[in-house]
């Protein structure tokens, strides 16, 4: 026998020719998916959000705040949502993650801007994400007199000239060094959840389609209820041991500052892999072997990974990609986990993330039971 | 009798084939009955369409007085269905696949009727190999007692036997006639005549449609077949002639004896005549088996399972 036959070999070419043709879908989706990616993230990604949510908390309304306030919005990075506010809801904004951003605006600036005595305005960052906020923070620090200049006449004119006449006093706040790993590794539970849950449970029903075990399944007396959760238990159990793993490492690896509740957080992680392996499931009913289900995990992962806020800022992306992020669960459970773990959330500041991801449950769950053949058909 | 399976017009199509043709069954208590048919006949399909597996695209009926296509849920707690590829978890052990199917069940006592399976099995020793370690023939008697571990009232074997060695599929029928004498009822398709003479009761069905019934000598009875069966030198060479010739529907070999049938017994007598001379060959009269007639049934249908024109009218011309 020779040891390498050019016959041979054209026999296993040609045959692995008929077989990826004839697997349609697997071929559409090697053809299509890359492409359909390669323009969704061309188009969404961007690494300097510009427009960030802020809100102002004014002590005294002058010519001059209003002034100062359009001149932050004019540098394009921050934009105020609604009227200013008062202390509280500013933390509270901040807390939960709806602005980026809190200007305060102390009282007397006017008079002491007028003064002379260079007052200080102090911006609050929510720093979880130090990329999102990096630019933003400098364009701010930048503001000079120039802000002012309408409003700088007459006896005032001269500071125009000078340096500032104000001071921006930058406040960090939750991520005060503004440490990647303080960000990424909370973050990273929810992403190795999504691969993990969604991957495994994917191949749960079509193994048994695939090995042909299916067909004994089906002829015994289970309901899809009793097969779905059956399947999905176990992977919970998993999921914990992954989460449990990735919280020690933050403490003891990364030395994230653990703010908030651990129990709540193991509430949020349940519902989270819940849905999960929920859309996991309803991937395996939809494919007819164990390659395509695996394919519909990448697609289902690779936005989630993109789009979700956790490699590049959320606030960044267009509207469009924005709208899609906030369809994924990992979007929201990456905004609980860090807001339990570095701001110290509690149960309130985390339900207006948590209930998209139980609809979003309760959805895939619908859809997986009813997806389900409980034929052959 | 009662009737366990009772079903009419049933009608599965896939895709513009129609599998399964307007085919009606009943079946009665404590009876075996053979389900024959060729490759592709629709055996499979009619029996996943009793236990609820596929749904008719028409026809109605009960099984085991329920609606094949309402209460499949009640059918399939009280039928043991063993499939035609094994189906059983391979990466389980014997024991563990059995508990499975027990535990689905809601077996009460599942330790004791685990040992018992195992024991009838002969399989006690080897309780915990792996299912896929196993080779064929035991993959078959483990699925067996996978699907009667739950004392159903009706099985639903779907070729049981493929790949089994003689004395173990004698067991294997010794225990269903055994289940059977019990009240149970088995519908088992099988290509193997020697296990059609074990039934009490054969369907015959080809291109989906059941086209013979009763039993063995019911069947042979009413296909009138004129058979001779010839000894001699030359078989083969014989059958080829032989094939030509008007009146003879099928040659077959069985062994060193040639079959020869016709529907038509006079002709065929005429058209072997010259060959009864030959001293050399042996010929005799004689009833014809099951599996003459099933040749005899194929050999008069086309691919479509329309009756075809018969070939032996075509080629007797000169
Ligand atoms: N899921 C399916 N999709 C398309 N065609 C199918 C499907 N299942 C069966 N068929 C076709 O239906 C016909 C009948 O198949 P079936 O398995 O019922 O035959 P069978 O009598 O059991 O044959 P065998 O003796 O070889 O087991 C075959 O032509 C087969 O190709
Ligand atoms: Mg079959």
């Amino acid at each position: 026998m020779r040891l390498f036959s050019f016959s041979r070999f054209l026999a296993i070419l040609a045959k692995e020719f008929i077989q990826m043709r004839r697997d349609r879908l697997t071929f559409g989706m090697m053809m299509g998916v890359p492409l359909m990616q390669l323009l969704l993230f061309g188009y969404a990604i961007n690494t300097d959000p510009k427009n960030l949510p802020a809100v102002a908390v004014v002590a005294e309304n002058s010519n001059f705040t209003r002034s100062l306030l359009t001149a932050m919005e004019k540098t394009g990075y921050i934009r105020f949502v609604g009227a200013p506010v008062d202390e509280a809801t500013s933390d509270l904004m901040l807390r939960r993650g709806e602005v980026q951003f809190a200007v305060h605006i102390p009282p007397a600036f006017a008079e002491d801007l007028v003064r002379g005595k260079t007052p200080a305005l102090l911006v609050e960052a929510d720093a979880t994400d130090p990329v999102a906020t990096g630019n933003a923070v400098s364009a701010l620090q930048g503001l000079d007199a120039s802000a002012l200049i309408h409003d700088l006449k007459g006896p005032l004119a001269g500071l125009e000239k000078g340096a500032a006449p104000f001071e921006v006093r930058l406040h960090k706040r939750y991520n005060a060094e503004g440490i990647t790993q303080y960000n990424i590794v909370p973050g990273l539970m929810g992403v190795v959840l999504t691969m993990t849950m969604v991957m495994m449970t994917s191949l749960a029903v079509t193994r048994e389609r695939e090995r042909g075990t299916m067909e004994n399944l089906l002829a015994m007396p289970v309901q899809p209820a009793e097969v779905m959760l059956g399947k999905i238990i176990p992977y919970i159990a998993v999921g914990y041991v992954q989460v449990t793993i990735i919280v020690a490492a933050a403490r003891y690896l990364f030395a994230v500052p653990l703010q908030g509740s651990l129990l709540l957080l193991s509430l949020a992680a349940i519902i989270f892999i819940a849905a999960n392996l929920a859309v996991g499931f309803t991937f395996s009913t939809l494919s007819t072997n164990q390659l395509q289900a695996m394919q519909m995990s990448t697609f289902f992962f690779l936005p989630s990974l993109l789009l979700s806020g956790f490699m590049f800022p959320f606030r960044g992306m267009p509207v469009w990609a924005q709208v899609l992020g906030e369809a994924l669960p990992l979007t929201h459970f990456l905004r609980v986990v860090r807001g339990i773990l570095l701001k110290g959330n509690g149960w309130d500041d985390i339900w207006p993330n948590l209930w998209p991801i139980l609809a979003f449950l309760a959805a895939a769950s619908i859809l997986a039971l009813v997806r389900y053949r409980r034929t052959l058909d | 009798m009662t009737a366990v399976i009772d079903v009419h017009g049933l009608v599965k199509t896939f895709g513009d084939k129609r599998v399964v043709d307007d085919l009606s069954l009943r079946v009665g208590k404590g009876q075996i009955y053979g389900f024959l048919g060729p490759n592709g006949s629709g055996k499979t399909t009619t029996l996943r369409m009793l236990c609820g597996l596929l749904t008719p695209d028409a026809g109605s009926g009960t099984c085991l007085g329920f609606d094949i296509r309402r209460d499949s849920a009640e059918i399939k707690r009280r039928t043991g269905y063993m499939t035609q590829k094994f189906s059983l978890y391979e990466d389980l052990t014997i024991r563990e696949n059995l508990d499975f199917v027990g535990r689905v069940y809601g077996l009460g006592r599942l330790r004791g009727r685990v040992d018992a399976a195992l024991d009838r099995l002969g399989l006690a020793g080897r309780q915990k190999q792996l299912a896929g370690q196993l080779s064929g023939g035991w993959k078959q008697r483990l699925a067996l007692a996978a699907c009667i571990l739950h004392e159903p009232d009706l099985l639903l074997l779907d070729e049981p036997t493929a790949g089994v060695d003689p004395k173990a599929r004698r067991d294997f029928w010794d225990q269903i006639h055994t289940l059977a004498g019990d009240g149970l009822t088995v519908l088992v398709s099988t290509h193997y005549m020697d296990e059609a003479e074990r039934c009490h009761e054969i369907l015959y069905i080809a291109y989906g449609r059941l086209i013979a019934r009763g039993t063995i000598a019911e069947v042979i009875a009413t296909h009138d077949l004129a058979t001779w069966s010839v000894e001699g030198p030359g078989l083969h060479l014989l059958s080829a002639e032989l094939q030509k010739l008007p009146g003879v529907d099928t040659v077959a070999a069985f062994g060193s004896v040639l079959h020869v049938c016709g529907r038509d017994a006079e002709l065929l007598e005429k058209s072997i005549a010259p060959y009864r001379a030959r001293a050399d060959l042996h010929w005799q009269r004689t009833s014809p088996s099951l599996e003459d007639i099933f040749i005899q049934l194929m050999a008069g249908l086309d691919n479509n399972g329309a009756p075809r024109k018969r070939a032996t009218d075509e080629s007797a011309r000169p």
